[in-house]
C-alpha cells in the first residue's frame, strides 16, 4: 500500500474538522483563524527563505503591497469576488519581488534582512505621502463575495474562514511539494554551503530569486486576506515592526514542517490577544518573556514538541 | 549660501549624534555578531536615567555645571548595571546559536524593558531641559545655535576617537581585535574571550545609554523613544558596514546630512530619505561602505 | 512502521486543534450581567500614552467611580447608568489597526462588553467603525481626529462625542488672522502622517479664504516622534514666516518647544500649537510669552466656570495632583453622552431597561452637559458630536504660566453643516447653506 503523506493528513484533519465546526464556533474565533491563517501565508513564506539561510525583515513590503492591491481592486474596479482579490494580493506581490529579486537575490545574511526592510519602508513612507489612499490612516476595504454574489454578514466571515482553510491546504500542499523538488530541495544546501552548490552545477542566484518570488507571493496573499477579514489596511503593514513580527513567529514556529507557520501563527495570536486582555499594561512583557521561553526551550520552534514527539514513537 | 552653509551646520550636528546612537550597536556586532535590538532600550534607560538623576542633582541646589556630570554618571551606571546582567544573564547561553536566533533573544529582552520602563517611570514624559540652555547659544550663518549642539559633537568626537584608539593603540584593544578575527584561534592561544564578550557588551550598552543621556536634554523622554532609534542606528551601521568604526562614522555624516538638505530643499522625501541612501549604498557597495573581505569557505 | 508514526503526529495535530477549538468555546461565558460593562479603549503604552491615554482612561476612572456612588456629579443625580452599576475594562489602544480589530472583536465577542468606548487614533476609528456596525454594538468614539468617519459613510450604531479636527485648523486661522490682520507669510511643522497632513491642509485652505495675501513660505512634515528638529528649526528661522502653525502633540511639542525656544525662534514667529493645552502643565514656564494654545475644544483652562466644571477639575487634581486636560474632558464628553442617552430611553421606555436600538434613538441629535459645556450631536445624522473651540496667548506671570487673550469660537462658526465635507466648506468660504 502506498505511504499517505503524513503532512498531507495533518493538514486535511484539523482544516476538515475546523471547516465543520465552523459555523458552530464564536464569531471572533473565526476571525482569529482566519486572520492567523493570514499572517500564516507570510510566515510559510518566511520559512523557505529560512531554510535556505535567508531571512527578511521587509516582508511588510509585500504583505502591505498585497492588501493594497486587493483593496484597491475592491474600491477602483469594485472587484469583491474573494478569490479574485487573493489573486490579485499574490499576483502584485510576485511581480514586484520578480523585478526587486534581480537585486536582491546576491546579498546574504543581514544584507539581505536590511535591503529587503529598506525596500518596504519605502514603501511606507509612500504610501504614508499618499492623501489619496488616506495616508497614515488608510481605507476601509469592501466586504468581500464569493463570486460577486453578496452573502449575509453572518455568512461572509464564514465564507472568508472557509476559503482561507480551502487556500491554506492547497498552499501548503505546493510548498511542500516544491520543498520535495529538486530546485526546492537545494535549500538546505544553500544554507550550508553555497559554493559547494554553484560546484555541483545549480544556480544559487535563481534559486533564491524563485524562492523571493514564491515568498512575496505567499505574503501578498496573506496580505490579501489580512486587509479583508480585518476591512481595513494602512501602512502600518509595511512598518519594520510589523515584519520583525513576522520573523519572530517564523522562529517560534519553527521549520519543520509546512504546518507549523499556521499553528505558530495561531499559536501567537492566542498569547498576545489574551496577554491584552489580561495585562493591559505589561502585554509586551508577557510577549518578550514567552519569546524567551520559546527560544530557550525549543531552539528549532514549536514544531519540534511534535517533531521530537515522533521520533520517541 | 547661507542656506547651504546652514545645512551643512544642521547635517554635521545631527550626524554627531547618530554616531553616539550608532556606535554601540557595531561595536556590539562586531565583535559579537550580534545585531543587538536592545540598544534601543538601554538608549532609552540612559534618556531615563540621565532625567531622573540629573532632575535630583538640579533639585538639591547643587552647582548646576554638575548636571553634565549627571548625565555620563547616569549612562556608565545603566552600561554598567545593564550590560552584565544580559550578557551573563542571557546571552551567553546562546552564543554559537544562529545571527537570528540571538537577535530574537535581544528583541525579546527589547519588549521587557519597554514594559519594565513604564513600570518604573510611568508613562509621563520626563525632562531635564536645564543642561540645554545653561551654556547660551551662538549665532552661526545668520542663525542662533545652542552651544549644547557642539558640546554633543565633542562626545561623539571623543567617543569615536577614544574607542579607535583603545583598539588601535592598547594591548587589550589588540587582543580584541584577534577575537573579532577568529574568536576560536584566540581562545587557543589563551585569550579569555567570554571576558572579552563581557566587556564588549558592557562597553555597547554604555555607549547607548550615553546616547540616550545626552539626548535626554533636548527632547521630552517618553516611552517608545527606543523604538524610533532602533530603525535609525541599524541604518546608519548598515550603511558604514556593520562592525566598522569608521563606516559607523561615515554612515552617520551622509544620513546626517542627506536629511538635513532634504529638510531644507525637499521636505516631501525626509521621511524615507535614510532609506533611499541605504538602498543606493547597498546597491553598489552590497556590504556597507567599509567591510572586510570574507574568505570563501568551502 | 513509518505509516504509524505519520498517524501518531496527524492525532496529535487533530487533537490540539480540537483543544483549543474547545477552549475557545468555552472561554466565552454567555452569562448575563447586572452592570453594565463598558470597554474602555485608550493607549496605555507607548508615546500616546502619558499625554493621551493615560489621563482619559483616568477621567473614565473618576467619573464611573463618581457616578456609581451616585449624587456626586452635578446635574447627573442618578446612580451609574439609570441606576445601573458601570463596570469598566480597559484595553491598550498600542499595536495598529489589524491587532485593535481584534481586540475590538475579543472585547465584544469574548468579554462581552455593552458598549466600548475609545480609540484616539483616526486611523483606528476608520477601521473599528465598520466593524463595530457589523457586530450592532454601540461603540463612541471619544476622541480620534479625521472628519472622514462620518463624512465618507454614514453609521448607525458608531457615535463621536468630541469635535473632529476641521474645528481646530479653522478656529488656529481665524484666531491668526484677527490677531495679525496684515500677514504676509506663515509656515507649518506637522507631523507626517494623516493627523498633521489634514491639520495643515485645512489650516492653509482656511488661510486662504481669510487672509488672500499671505503665503505659506514653508511646510515642514516630521516623521512622528522623531525628536530632533535641529535642521527643521533652522528652516523655520530663515523663512521669515509671522506665524507658524504647529499640530504637534505629546513628546514632539515638548521637543520642539525645548528646542526652538533657546534658538529664539518664538521670539521671531507667532507659534501656534493647535493642541497646546494639554502639555500646558507640564512646560509651565518653559513656553515662551506670546504663544498661542489650543486645547481642541472649551475644554481645561478655556472651560465654561459651571458647577459641573468646577467639581470635575477639583476630583482630577486631587487625585492625580495636575488639572484635567483634554482627553480627560473628551472622555468625561463620553461617558456623560451616554449616560443621558441611556437614561433619556430609560425614561420613554417608562423606567425599564432600554434596549441598544432605544439608547441609539435617543444618543442621536442629542444635547448635553459636560465639564466643557453643552455637547450637541449635530452632524453626520446626529451621529457626530459639535463644540465651540478656543485659543489663548501665553503669557509667565510672577514665574507662573498664564493664558490671555482668550477667544471662543462657536460651535457654527468653526464646524461645517450638516451634509457637507470639511474640505469644501472651507474652501466655499465658510457658508453656511449649500
Amino acid at each position: 500500500m502506498k505511504r499517505i503523506d503524513p503532512t498531507l493528513m495533518a493538514l486535511i484533519l484539523p482544516l476538515a474538522m475546523l471547516l465543520a465546526a465552523g459555523p458552530f464556533l464564536p464569531q471572533w474565533v473565526l476571525f482569529l483563524v482566519t486572520l492567523s491563517i493570514g499572517k500564516g501565508f507570510v510566515v510559510l513564506g518566511l520559512m523557505l527563505l529560512l531554510r535556505t539561510g535567508l531571512v527578511s525583515f521587509g516582508q511588510g513590503l509585500f504583505y502591505c503591497l498585497g492588501a493594497y492591491a486587493a483593496g484597491g481592486m475592491g474600491t477602483a474596479f469594485d472587484v469583491s469576488d474573494v478569490f479574485l482579490l487573493l489573486v490579485s494580493g499574490a499576483a502584485a506581490a510576485a511581480l514586484l519581488a520578480f523585478v526587486l529579486g534581480f537585486l536582491v537575490a546576491k546579498y546574504r545574511d543581514i544584507f539581505f534582512a536590511m535591503l529587503s526592510m529598506a525596500f518596504s519602508m519605502i514603501l511606507y513612507g509612500l504610501l504614508v505621502k499618499t492623501a489619496a489612499l488616506g495616508s497614515s490612516d488608510g481605507f476601509n476595504v469592501p466586504v468581500p463575495t464569493l463570486f460577486e454574489a453578496k452573502l449575509a454578514e453572518a455568512s461572509t466571515r464564514y465564507m472568508v474562514f472557509a476559503v482561507a482553510c480551502v487556500a491554506t491546504f492547497f498552499v501548503a500542499l505546493a510548498v511542500h511539494w516544491y520543498q520535495k523538488s529538486p530546485l526546492g530541495s537545494l535549500s538546505p544546501a544553500i544554507k550550508d554551503n553555497e559554493l559547494r552548490v554553484e560546484y555541483m552545477g545549480a544556480s544559487v542566484r535563481h534559486a533564491i530569486h524563485v524562492k523571493f518570488v514564491i515568498a512575496a507571493a505567499l505574503a501578498g496573499l496573506g496580505g490579501a486576506l489580512t486587509g479583508m477579514t480585518v476591512g481595513h489596511i494602512d501602512p502600518e503593514m509595511a512598518y519594520w515592526t510589523t515584519s520583525g513580527e513576522f520573523v519572530f513567529v517564523t522562529i517560534l514556529s519553527g521549520t519543520g514542517s509546512v504546518v507549523a507557520p499556521f499553528l505558530g501563527s495561531l499559536i501567537f495570536e492566542l498569547i498576545r490577544s489574551y496577554a491584552y486582555e489580561y495585562s493591559p499594561n505589561t502585554w509586551q512583557m508577557v510577549l518578550g518573556t514567552s519569546m524567551l521561553i520559546v527560544i530557550v526551550f525549543l531552539p528549532a520552534g514549536m514544531w519540534s514538541v511534535f517533531a521530537s514527539r515522533r521520533k520517541r514513537a | 549660501m547661507v542656506e547651504l552653509l546652514s545645512t551643512v551646520v544642521d547635517g554635521i550636528i545631527y550626524s554627531s549624534w547618530l554616531f553616539v546612537v550608532a556606535v554601540g550597536l557595531t561595536l556590539i556586532y562586531g565583535v559579537m555578531k550580534i545585531l543587538n535590538i536592545a540598544h534601543g532600550s538601554l538608549y532609552a534607560l540612559g534618556a531615563y536615567s540621565a532625567a531622573s538623576l540629573g532632575g535630583f542633582w538640579l533639585g538639591h541646589g547643587y552647582p548646576p555645571l554638575g548636571s553634565y556630570g549627571m548625565l555620563a554618571l547616569s549612562a556608565v551606571l545603566v552600561g554598567l548595571v545593564m550590560g552584565p546582567l544580559i550578557e551573563r544573564g542571557l546571552l551567553r547561553f546562546m552564543y554559537g546559536k544562529d545571527e537570528i536566533v540571538l537577535l530574537l533573544a535581544t528583541y525579546s529582552v527589547f519588549l521587557i524593558l519597554e514594559d519594565a520602563i513604564k513600570l518604573i517611570w510611568g508613562v509621563d514624559s520626563l525632562s531635564i531641559a536645564e543642561p540645554y540652555g545653561l551654556l547660551g547659544s551662538v549665532d552661526f550663518a545668520g542663525l542662533t545655535y545652542p552651544v549644547y549642539s557642539f558640546i554633543l559633537l565633542a562626545v561623539s568626537a571623543v567617543t569615536g576617537i577614544g574607542l579607535a584608539w583603545v583598539l588601535q593603540r592598547t594591548r587589550q584593544g589588540k587582543l580584541l581585535i584577534a577575537v573579532i578575527h577568529d574568536s576560536e584561534m584566540s581562545a587557543v592561544m589563551g585569550i579569555r574571550v567570554p571576558r572579552f564578550y563581557l566587556i564588549t557588551f558592557t562597553v555597547g550598552a554604555m555607549l547607548a545609554a550615553v546616547g540616550g543621556a545626552f539626548t535626554a536634554p533636548m527632547v521630552s523622554v517618553v516611552p517608545g523613544m527606543g523604538v524610533e532609534v532602533i530603525v535609525l542606528a541599524f541604518a546608519v551601521v548598515v550603511i558604514g558596514g556593520l562592525g566598522s568604526l569608521k563606516g559607523a562614522a561615515l554612515g552617520a555624516l551622509m544620513v546626517g546630512l542627506v536629511r538635513s538638505a532634504s529638510v531644507h530643499f525637499l521636505p516631501q522625501v525626509e521621511l524615507f530619505s535614510i532609506y533611499l541612501v541605504m538602498v543606493l549604498v547597498l546597491l553598489f557597495r552590497p556590504k556597507g561602505l567599509f567591510s572586510s573581505a570574507e574568505a570563501r569557505k568551502i | 512502521m513509518q505509516k504509524r508514526f505519520g498517524f501518531g503526529r496527524i492525532l496529535f495535530v487533530a487533537f490540539a486543534t480540537v483543544l483549543i477549538a474547545v477552549g475557545f468555546a468555552i472561554s466565552a461565558p454567555a452569562v448575563e450581567q447586572k452592570p453594565i460593562k463598558i470597554g474602555i479603549v485608550s493607549f496605555l503604552s507607548g508615546p500616546a500614552a502619558g499625554p493621551f491615554g493615560v489621563p482619559a482612561r483616568n477621567g473614565a476612572e473618576i467619573l464611573a467611580e463618581a457616578l456609581n456612588e451616585g449624587g456626586k456629579v452635578p446635574g447627573y443625580g442618578t446612580k451609574g447608568l439609570g441606576g445601573a452599576p458601570i463596570e469598566l475594562v480597559y484595553l491598550d489602544e498600542a499595536g495598529g489597526t489589524t491587532k485593535q480589530v481584534t481586540e475590538y472583536r475579543n472585547l465584544v465577542q469574548r468579554q462581552n462588553v455593552d458598549l466600548v468606548i475609545g480609540y484616539i487614533s483616526s486611523g483606528d476609528t476608520l477601521a473599528i467603525a465598520p466593524v463595530a456596525e457589523e457586530l450592532k454594538k454601540l461603540t463612541v468614539f471619544f476622541d480620534s481626529g479625521t472628519p472622514r468617519i462620518f463624512e465618507d459613510a454614514s453609521y448607525k450604531y458608531v457615535f463621536r462625542t468630541g469635535s473632529h479636527s476641521t474645528m481646530d485648523s479653522v478656529g488656529a486661522a481665524l484666531y491668526v488672522t484677527e490677531m495679525r490682520p496684515n500677514i504676509r507669510k506663515y509656515a507649518g511643522i506637522n507631523q507626517n502622517y494623516a493627523w498633521g497632513q489634514d491639520s495643515w491642509s485645512d489650516f492653509e485652505a482656511a488661510m486662504k479664504i481669510l487672509a488672500p495675501k499671505a503665503k505659506a513660505v514653508t511646510s515642514q512634515m516630521t516623521k512622528l516622534m522623531s525628536g530632533q528638529f535641529g535642521a527643521e528649526i533652522s528652516v523655520l528661522l530663515s523663512s521669515g514666516a509671522e506665524v507658524i502653525h504647529s499640530s504637534f502633540w505629546g513628546g514632539d511639542t515638548e521637543s520642539f518647544v525645548l528646542q526652538a525656544a533657546p534658538r529664539g525662534l518664538f521670539k521671531k514667529s507667532t507659534v501656534v500649537l493647535t493642541c497646546g493645552e494639554h502639555i500646558m502643565y507640564r512646560l509651565g514656564n518653559k513656553i515662551p510669552d506670546g504663544t498661542v494654545l489650543g486645547g481642541k475644544g472649551t475644554v481645561g483652562i478655556f472651560a465654561p466656570d459651571t458647577e459641573l466644571n468646577r467639581w470635575f477639575q477639583k476630583v482630577y487634581a486631587e487625585r492625580y495632583y495636575v488639572p484635567p486636560t483634554y482627553p480627560t474632558y473628551r472622555m468625561a464628553q463620553a461617558i456623560l453622552g451616554v449616560k443621558s442617552a441611556y437614561e433619556k430611553a430609560m425614561a420613554a421606555n417608562k423606567g425599564m431597561t432600554p434596549t441598544q436600538d432605544q439608547v441609539i434613538a435617543s444618543f442621536e441629535h442629542l444635547s448635553f452637559d459636560t465639564p466643557s459645556g453643552k455637547v450637541e450631536m449635530g452632524l453626520g445624522k446626529g451621529h457626530q458630536a459639535v463644540t465651540g473651540i478656543s485659543y489663548g496667548t501665553t503669557k509667565v506671570v510672577n514665574g507662573k504660566l498664564t493664558i490671555t487673550n482668550i477667544k471662543t469660537y462657536p460651535k457654527e462658526k468653526v464646524n461645517p453643516p450638516e451634509g457637507v465635507l470639511s474640505k469644501d466648506w472651507i474652501e466655499s468660504g465658510f457658508k453656511r447653506t449649500k
